[in-house]
């Protein structure tokens, strides 16, 4: 058994992976993306810097980005394990990881207006823990920064504006209109996490969950699947390209959840990702030994 | 590549176009939320010569302190400029600033600002901490460090070999105006919206 310490210790190290190794599918992604742009355009030049950042990141262990962003933990954990220890563990583990310049100190106090310094505050890091039958920890970690997450949009069906019913085409056209207003502000190419159903809250946390599956993640249902890979080209022939320069590669994936609604709701919650899509997961034994899954 | 050196006066302002790609020298200050309030509460007489025929740059850095004291830019890449769509042409005006760095682009105010006073808007590649953070040279100084934290603190810094892209103008001139133009037009094209 771990004491919290040695949890916290872990959890620091999930921290380092996610902020300074970019996973490979998103690395992969952003070289197709620069292949396809013109040779000398500003959408090339902005992912020829793009992918030598990640590469600077990832050799000196520093973080890809400044804004290290809110750190969201989903946790599943084996029977019987606190999640008061788990949560506070992660809490230290933001706090330690601030103090190695892993995380830049990222948390204002709202009524104060002033920054805590070392990372955490209410509310960050947010931590889901969830139990299972496994003996093992899985923890998988996002930072999502700050410049995208204001690139996020809820709808409410149905839109006269956008002609949007409460059916899978009005869905499609709330998600594309979300990446045409985001323009290049969230840095783009982004990856969007998108939520049908739920509630005001209940869907902004499953459209994020979703930004858990690696791009090339397919739905496993049929007509879901088909209209991530839909809104994927649509999207990518608006021509907003990277940091909204004008190009091709707008987006690198659309990752799409459902959850049950009121009668009288219909949400649609649309959370954009950046590219420095900054996911890290790693399965823990008892024991401590970790396997890395991105 | 072209080469700007920073101060600068006008006259090399006014003949950049939007689409220039630029590779900045010398001397910038990196500003945000709580420093473009703190630049309009009052003239900020001792960082005002600083920000004179030079630019600043939204950017909220990760800072590493030296045993010594002296301080470098561990990651420092831009930050969304439009929160500061309110106050940036005031601030321009008032400090004389030949420019602004940032990312997303600003609005009809900033842009006829830049206008007015002779500046660009500078785009810098979003997220590219590590490659912004190398052409950061110096730390030469650092104004209201304690009142308002690392990443909201004015940094006085000099660069070398530091990209960006004209995209605002001092003519009226916005990428972002165009790109968000077009592609709303596809968007309701594609959606059968348009009129
Ligand atoms: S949106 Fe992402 S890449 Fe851009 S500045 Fe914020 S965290 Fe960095």
């Amino acid at each position: 058994m771990m004491s919290p310490q040695e949890w916290t210790q872990k959890l620091v190290e999930v921290i380092a992976h996610a902020s300074t190794q970019l996973p490979p599918d998103v690395v992969e992604a952003l070289k197709r993306g620069r292949d396809a742009e013109v040779e000398g355009s500003l959408a090339r030049k902005a992912l020829d810097s793009i992918l030598h950042n990640i590469e600077l990141a990832s050799g000196n262990w520093q973080p890809i980005c400044q804004d290290t962003g809110t750190p969201l933990f989903w946790i599943h954990h084996p029977i019987g394990m606190s999640t008061r220890m788990l949560t506070a563990a992660c809490e230290e583990a933001v706090r330690q990881a601030t103090g190695k310049q892993l995380l830049r100190p990222n948390a204002v106090d709202p009524l104060t207006e002033k920054n805590t310094g070392h990372g955490q505050a209410p509310g960050i890091p947010t931590v889901h823990c969830e139990e299972w039958d496994s003996p093992d920890v899985e923890v998988h970690l996002i930072l999502k920064g700050g410049g995208c997450e204001n690139c996020g949009a809820q709808y409410t069906l149905p839109n006269a504006a956008l002609k949007a019913d409460r059916n899978l085409e009005g869905v499609r056209r709330c998600i594309l209109d979300a990446i045409q207003k985001a323009q290049g502000k969230g840095c783009s190419p982004g990856v969007i996490g998108a939520c049908f159903g739920g509630d005001r809250g209940s869907g902004y946390v499953e459209s994020k969950r979703q930004l858990l599956r690696p791009l090339p993640d397919r739905n496993p249902i049929p007509e879901i699947d088909a209209l991530e890979q839909d809104i994927l080209e649509k999207s990518n022939q608006l021509d907003i390209g990277p940091m909204g320069f004008g190009g091709k590669t707008t987006v690198l994936g659309v990752k799409i959840g459902h959850l049950g609604r009121l009668p009288a709701c219909y949400f649609v919650s649309v959370s954009y990702m950046c590219w420095a899509n900054r996911r890290a997961g790693a399965r823990i034994t008892a024991d401590g030994t970790v396997t890395w899954l991105d | 590549m072209a080469k700007l050196t920073l101060p600068c006066d006008v006259e090399t302002i006014r003949s950049l176009k939007v689409g220039d790609f630029l590779e900045l020298e010398g001397r910038i200050v990196t500003g945000r939320d709580s420093a473009h309030h703190w630049l309009l509460e009052g003239h900020q007489a001792d960082v005002a010569p600083l920000l004179q025929g030079s630019v600043i740059y939204h950017c909220g850095p990760v800072v590493k302190k030296h045993e010594d004291g002296h301080y470098s830019f561990v990651a420092a890449g831009p930050t969304t400029s439009a929160r500061e769509e309110p106050y940036q042409a005031d601030v321009i005006g008032r400090y004389g600033l030949r420019g602004v760095i940032g990312k997303g682009g600003m609005g009809a105010r900033t842009l006829k600002g830049l206008q007015d006073h002779g500046a660009v808007y500078l785009h810098a590649v979003g997220g590219t901490a590590q490659v912004l953070a190398q052409a950061v040279t110096k730390v030469e100084q650092v104004f209201m460090l304690k009142e308002f934290g690392v990443p909201e603190a004015l940094w006085v810094i000099s660069v070398s070999n530091f990209p960006v892209v004209v995209t605002m103008d001092s003519h009226g001139n916005s990428l972002h105006a165009e790109v968000e133009k077009a592609s709303r037009a596809k968007l309701e094209k594609l959606l059968g919206l348009s009129a």
